[in-house]
């Protein structure tokens, strides 16, 4: 454990709202102790604020423990600052020292607007779930858990991909934009278990629909995303996707409409 | 736009196909990237034959025109033609997209996973289309070849051109320049596919970049050497 | 105030299927003429509306946070209990109720109890169904593991994650059913005041906190599932956003609140560090299944490195204390034995308020390799965040408000004494007694979302004409509304001096110095006088920027800690009333003679439900007595 403190200078996007225009602004965070998270030495700035009558640094955060996937920013031009497989919310400050400088932007994409400050809007991403990132399985009686049985590699892959916290860093680090990281995710976790198998091919052409409506951008490969994502998703996953899209591309038919009942 | 403006709907309900999806297009851009790396290794293998003798390259010239009494040469640039051109379709429409995507940039990026290869491809991919189109009057059609020898009959003087064409520095020069884009295309291109057609596997992943690294130095290497053997004089 | 739990007549284990049997069904055609508020979208909340909407009503489901996938369910990690005995070691439906019964020390309600121990099974079908990735086996069959002081292994988890894939699946339901169009989700929308019309629940007011827009919503039937108030105590493990506002809400407009002061404490959380600290990180409790819990015998050698302290000048006191249960002793035992060696002067770290969590011993017998796969994430994590390395240094650890098991109180329907007021989840007080055991939150949630509220719900509904609601200029609806914004006003035209984190953390402070771990009668009747005073110099003196119209977390903080200021106090009083130790109540005064909590059957084996009475007046606290036909009361040892 340090004990030494840091002082800190700060530059923050600040923007009242989506529609008004932002700018970057610069604060000083001084007497900053290497334990805290970096989210507590913004509160501590933001008190700082708040003291003087101005009004504080807007930004995401709920748990604080790296897994609901609500801090969002970029820290010095890497989503979630520089540490891997890391949230904003467990970075701590002692990856920074004294006298550094440090710029943080919100997530910037089109289908990600800026709700103020370093706080977006991403709903864009539970609309891609709603149209086809679940398994139709209303609450009722479904066969015995154990009846299915899953082998151990699937059902691990699956987890790796369902580990996603929806945080969007993946977006925030793509050269584009691109959300086929989040989206494979759910794709992969969804389509290696057998449960969800009947709407797979499915699932893959809405979600990839939905995902295209949202105004992200296409992924060319860089790879950004993998080393952004604090959940360590490969992407592996979008290879997946694609496969799948490509069979589902080649097998689709139009839905028929079925004949009626007695 | 507001949570409530946003729609919800699937592929079928928006009419979404196959070449309006992103990934579609992705598949067309790989698809089409497959038939054109495999073109530019076939040239390059083809080519060697450069370093066998005027013979054998003017042979080889009129192999390729003789094929299916003549029609071969022409099935071969009607398809490179249709992969060219979709292969720019998909690139284009796939840029602009992607711009639309983030209209506010960064003030600061730091790139961890991407390369340089990787982040150059639409420059890379624009020099290869001047390159082509200079290529094709250069050595196939000749207007931009002052000591160009046009086939007579069915003789052909490929080795001629090709040898004349490389002792102008400037020419050889801006051939290597070309090549040096081809490889920064293909690095990244090559790995590119096979993600974007699915052939992904823990147990091969590594071999795709090796691949991907193999292939284009081969490609690239063995294409500079013909005009620097020319220039130094291994060819004349 | 009467109070009825509604429990249905017959043998326990018939109970529930006669009540759904006896339940009224609305007709298919009628449903969607039903509309259902649904506040919170958590495990209870976002299975419930997915459910509700599933079966044909019309459900308006609000959150907080940014999305309904955030809510804080996702952080639990250890696993979720069912009674399907896959293992064969003698695991069984009632087995799972006796020791829920028992683990909450005999303050729970029997029939909700067995009632959640008999649809836990169909819990781990419906996410299997949902694809929740649980682990498994290489046979492909689920894996089990022993949980939180439990001797049969019950419990299904997904890694460390398994909050936060139960939650995605209930998410993934609750989405499918946005994109039908059944419900429609409320993001960044907080409850702020509950509308009765008559004297029945009918809507909620609401805050947009994107555009400061107050509105109401109207409906035939309001459902609180929005988890428990821990953050009464500034530093707690719950998310930052988690507040009491929408039960304090309900309770104000008479509501009836069930046990207020049983909190949990859970034993392995990561020390603080200094004032900056905004949270507390759990470790899951897992984690005791082959750490061992010590602190040094000698004061002397608290400041020592731990690798330094020789084995016999340790005091591994779990395993002193309770020889059978050993370092997995439940919950509310283990924090209370950490608290005592810490008030000792035998903490360690420099706060003196920690414990150590060695591994040392498992590594030696299992090898490093294990322990990586077994707890690698949360070695990781610890090490993120303390910067030590758990291979090689001994964890610390230390107690932190963990859980709420007081909530609103609600009958064997779930429905509070307000009719059509449904509390579902964490929110109500119903299942966990005075004290929870682990793995059993996710349970409860799940339970009262997928299966209790379709049932309960309906059968309210059932009985209200369909379609038909107080329209929105009705003099209640508006009232209320006006009400709400005057009070929003209220807060940005004070402009003091403080900000509402200086009161939120004033608060805490005195909470858990005087009703955390240990309470006492001085103790108490000391709080009960600070709270009021803190309470009027926050009306006096708190500093909200800002403006209503845009996302504004201060404002937001403001009104939940104004919340969390009379919710404290009540928590104090009913603390202060339950003259005896139960669970997570544990009353200095009474203790046997070894210092464990010394429970009074006689005087206090029932739920205190207090009743509000108006701004300024002594809430009442009436009783519902419990009674025990299948588990026979008896002291809780772990010896």
């Amino acid at each position: 454990m340090s004990h030494k403190s840091m002082n800190l200078t700060l530059h923050v996007w600040r923007q009242k709202n989506a529609k008004c225009d932002g700018k970057f602004v610069e604060y000083k965070a001084d007497g900053v102790s290497p334990d805290m998270s970096f989210l507590e030495m913004l509160d501590v700035v933001n008190e700082g604020l708040i003291a003087k009558g101005e009004e504080p640094v807007e930004f995401d955060h709920d748990c604080r423990e790296g897994i609901c996937g609500t801090c969002s920013m970029v820290i010095n031009g890497r989503p979630h600052g520089p540490k891997e497989r890391t949230t904003t919310c467990q970075l701590h400050m002692r990856s920074f020292k004294d006298g550094d400088s440090i710029t943080l932007e919100p997530w910037r994409a089109e289908a990600f607007p800026v709700v103020r400050d370093l706080v977006v809007d991403r709903s864009a991403f539970d609309r891609i779930i709603a149209v086809g990132g679940f398994i139709t399985a209303p609450a009722g009686s479904p066969q015995d858990a154990n009846s299915l049985p899953i082998s151990k590699e699937n059902a691990d892959l699956s987890m790796d991909a369902a580990s996603c916290i929806g945080c969007g860093a993946c977006v925030a680090a793509c050269p584009n934009a691109s959300a086929m990281l989040f989206v494979s995710a759910k794709i992969s976790h969804l389509g290696l278990l057998p449960q969800g198998q009947p709407e797979r091919y499915l699932r893959v052409r809405d979600m990839i629909a939905q995902m295209d409506a949202e105004a992200f951008g296409t992924c060319t490969n860089h790879g950004e995303c993998e080393t952004a994502c604090p959940k360590g998703i490969k992407m592996e996953n979008i290879a997946r996707m694609n496969r799948d899209f490509i069979k589902a591309s080649l097998t689709f038919r139009h839905a028929t409409i079925g004949g009626g009942g007695a | 736009m507001s949570v409530a403006e946003q729609s919800i709907a699937g592929a079928e309900v928006r009419g979404h196909g196959f070449l309006a999806s992103s990934v579609g297009r992705k598949v067309i851009m790989a698809a089409t990237g497959v038939v054109l790396f495999g073109f530019v290794t076939v040239h390059m293998i083809g080519n060697t034959q450069a370093y066998m003798g005027a013979k054998s390259l003017n042979g080889y010239a009129e192999f390729l025109h003789s094929m299916l009494h003549g029609a071969g040469i022409w099935i071969f640039r009607g398809v490179l033609l249709a992969a060219s051109g979709l292969h720019a379709w998909a690139a284009i429409s796939l840029t602009l997209d992607n711009q639309a995507a983030r209209p506010v940039g960064y003030r600061e990026t730091q790139s961890v996973a991407s390369t340089w290869s990787s982040r150059t491809m639409r420059w890379s991919g624009f020099i290869l289309v001047v390159f082509i189109v200079y290529h094709l009057l250069h050595l196939t059609t000749g207007q931009l070849h002052p000591a160009f020898k046009a086939p007579q009959g069915h003789e052909y003087f490929a080795y001629d051109n090709f040898v004349s064409a490389f002792k102008v520095p400037a020419v050889a020069g801006f051939y290597v320049i070309a090549q040096l884009c081809l490889g920064l295309h293909m690095w990244h291109g090559v790995w590119s596919f096979t993600q974007t057609l699915g052939l992904s596997h823990p147990r091969y992943d590594g071999l795709r970049r090796n691949f991907a690294t193999g292939l284009t130095l081969l490609v690239v290497g063995v294409n500079i050497s013909y005009p620097i053997a020319v220039l130094t004089g291994c060819i004349h | 105030m009467e109070l009825n739990a509604h429990i249905p007549d017959g043998p326990i284990q018939q109970k529930w299927e006669k009540h759904q049997f006896d339940s009224k069904l609305v007709n298919p055609a009628n449903k969607r003429k039903y509309r259902i508020i649904m506040v919170g979208s958590g495990l209870a909340g976002g299975a419930g509306a997915a459910s509700l909407a599933e079966l044909g009503y019309n459900v308006d489901c609000f959150c907080y946070q940014d999305s309904p996938r955030r809510a804080h369910s996702i952080a639990a990690q250890g696993g979720i209990n069912a009674a399907k005995n896959y293992r064969n070691d003698g695991d069984s439906v009632f087995r799972l109720f006796y020791d829920t019964v028992k683990g909450g020390d005999f303050r729970a309600r029997e029939a909700n109890v067995y009632r959640l121990a008999e649809v836990s099974n169909n819990i781990i079908d419906q996410s299997v169904a949902n694809g929740v990735p649980f682990a498994r086996e290489y046979g492909g069959l689920l894996d089990n593991r022993s949980f939180g002081g439990a001797q049969v292994s019950r419990t299904f988890y997904a890694r460390g994650q398994t909050g936060q894939q139960l939650l995605i699946g209930a998410y993934q339901a609750l989405e499918r059913q946005v994109g039908l169009g059944t419900v429609k989700m409320y993001n960044r929308h907080e409850m702020l005041e509950l509308i009765m019309v008559d004297g029945i629940a009918k809507g909620i007011v609401t805050r947009d906190m994107v555009t400061g827009a107050i509105e109401s919503h109207i409906a035939d039937a309001v459902i609180l599932s929005t988890g428990g108030y821990g953050n009464v105590f500034y530093l707690s493990t719950n998310a930052m956003g988690c507040n009491g506002t929408a039960v304090w809400r309900a309770y104000k407009k008479g509501a009836a609140f069930g046990n207020p002061c049983f909190t949990q404490i859970h034993p392995t959380c990561i020390p603080v560090t200094g004032d900056h600290q905004s949270k507390l990180t759990l470790m899951s409790e897992s984690l005791r299944n082959d750490g061992r819990v010590w602190v040094p015998k000698k004061k002397e050698d608290c400041k020592r490195v731990p690798a330094e302290i020789k084995e016999d000048d340790r005091d591994y006191y779990l395993e002193r204390k309770y020889p059978s249960f050993g370092n997995l002793a439940p919950r509310d035992i283990s924090s209370r034995a950490a608290k005592q060696v810490c008030d000792e002067g035998r903490g360690v770290g420099e706060t003196g308020l920690g414990v150590y969590l060695d591994f040392s011993d498992a590594i030696r017998r299992l090898g490093k390799n294990k322990i990586e796969e077994k707890y690698g994430n949360l070695f990781e994590m610890y090490e993120r965040i303390t910067d030590e390395n758990p291979y090689e240094t001994p964890m610390r650890i230390y107690p932190a408000v963990h859980y709420t098991m007081g909530g609103l109180w609600v009958d064997y329907n779930l429905m509070s004494t307000i009719p059509g007021l449904f509390v579902a989840g964490e929110a109500n007080f119903s299942d966990h007694g005075a004290n929870r055991l682990g793995a059993s939150a996710l349970m409860q949630g799940l339970a009262d979302g997928y299966f209790v509220l379709p049932a309960t719900v309906s059968n309210y509904l059932a009985g209200l004409k369909p379609g038909v609601r107080p329209a929105a200029d009705h003099p209640a609806v508006v009232e209320t509304e006006t009400a709400v914004k005057t009070r929003v006003e209220k807060l940005l035209s004070i402009k003091g001096s403080k900000s509402p984190t200086h009161f939120h953390r004033e608060l805490g402070k005195i909470m858990w110095e005087y009703c955390g771990m240990a309470r006492n009668e001085a103790g108490l009747k000391k709080a009960l006088e600070l709270i009021p005073k803190l309470r009027e110099e926050f009306w006096k003196d708190v500093r909200v920027v800002g403006e209503n119209e845009s996302l504004n977390q201060s404002l937001e903080m403001a009104a939940r800690v104004a919340d969390f200021l009379e919710l404290g106090e009540l928590m104090c009083l009913d603390a202060l009333q339950r003259r005896e130790s139960c669970g997570g109540h544990f009353r200095e005064e009474f203790q046997t003679e070894d210092g464990e909590a010394l429970r009074d059957d006689e005087n206090f084996c029932h739920t205190a439900v207090w009743e509000y009475k108006g701004e300024g007046q002594t809430p009442v606290r009436h009783i519902e007595s419990l009674t025990f036909e299948y588990v026979h009361l008896a002291t809780r040892s772990y010896k």
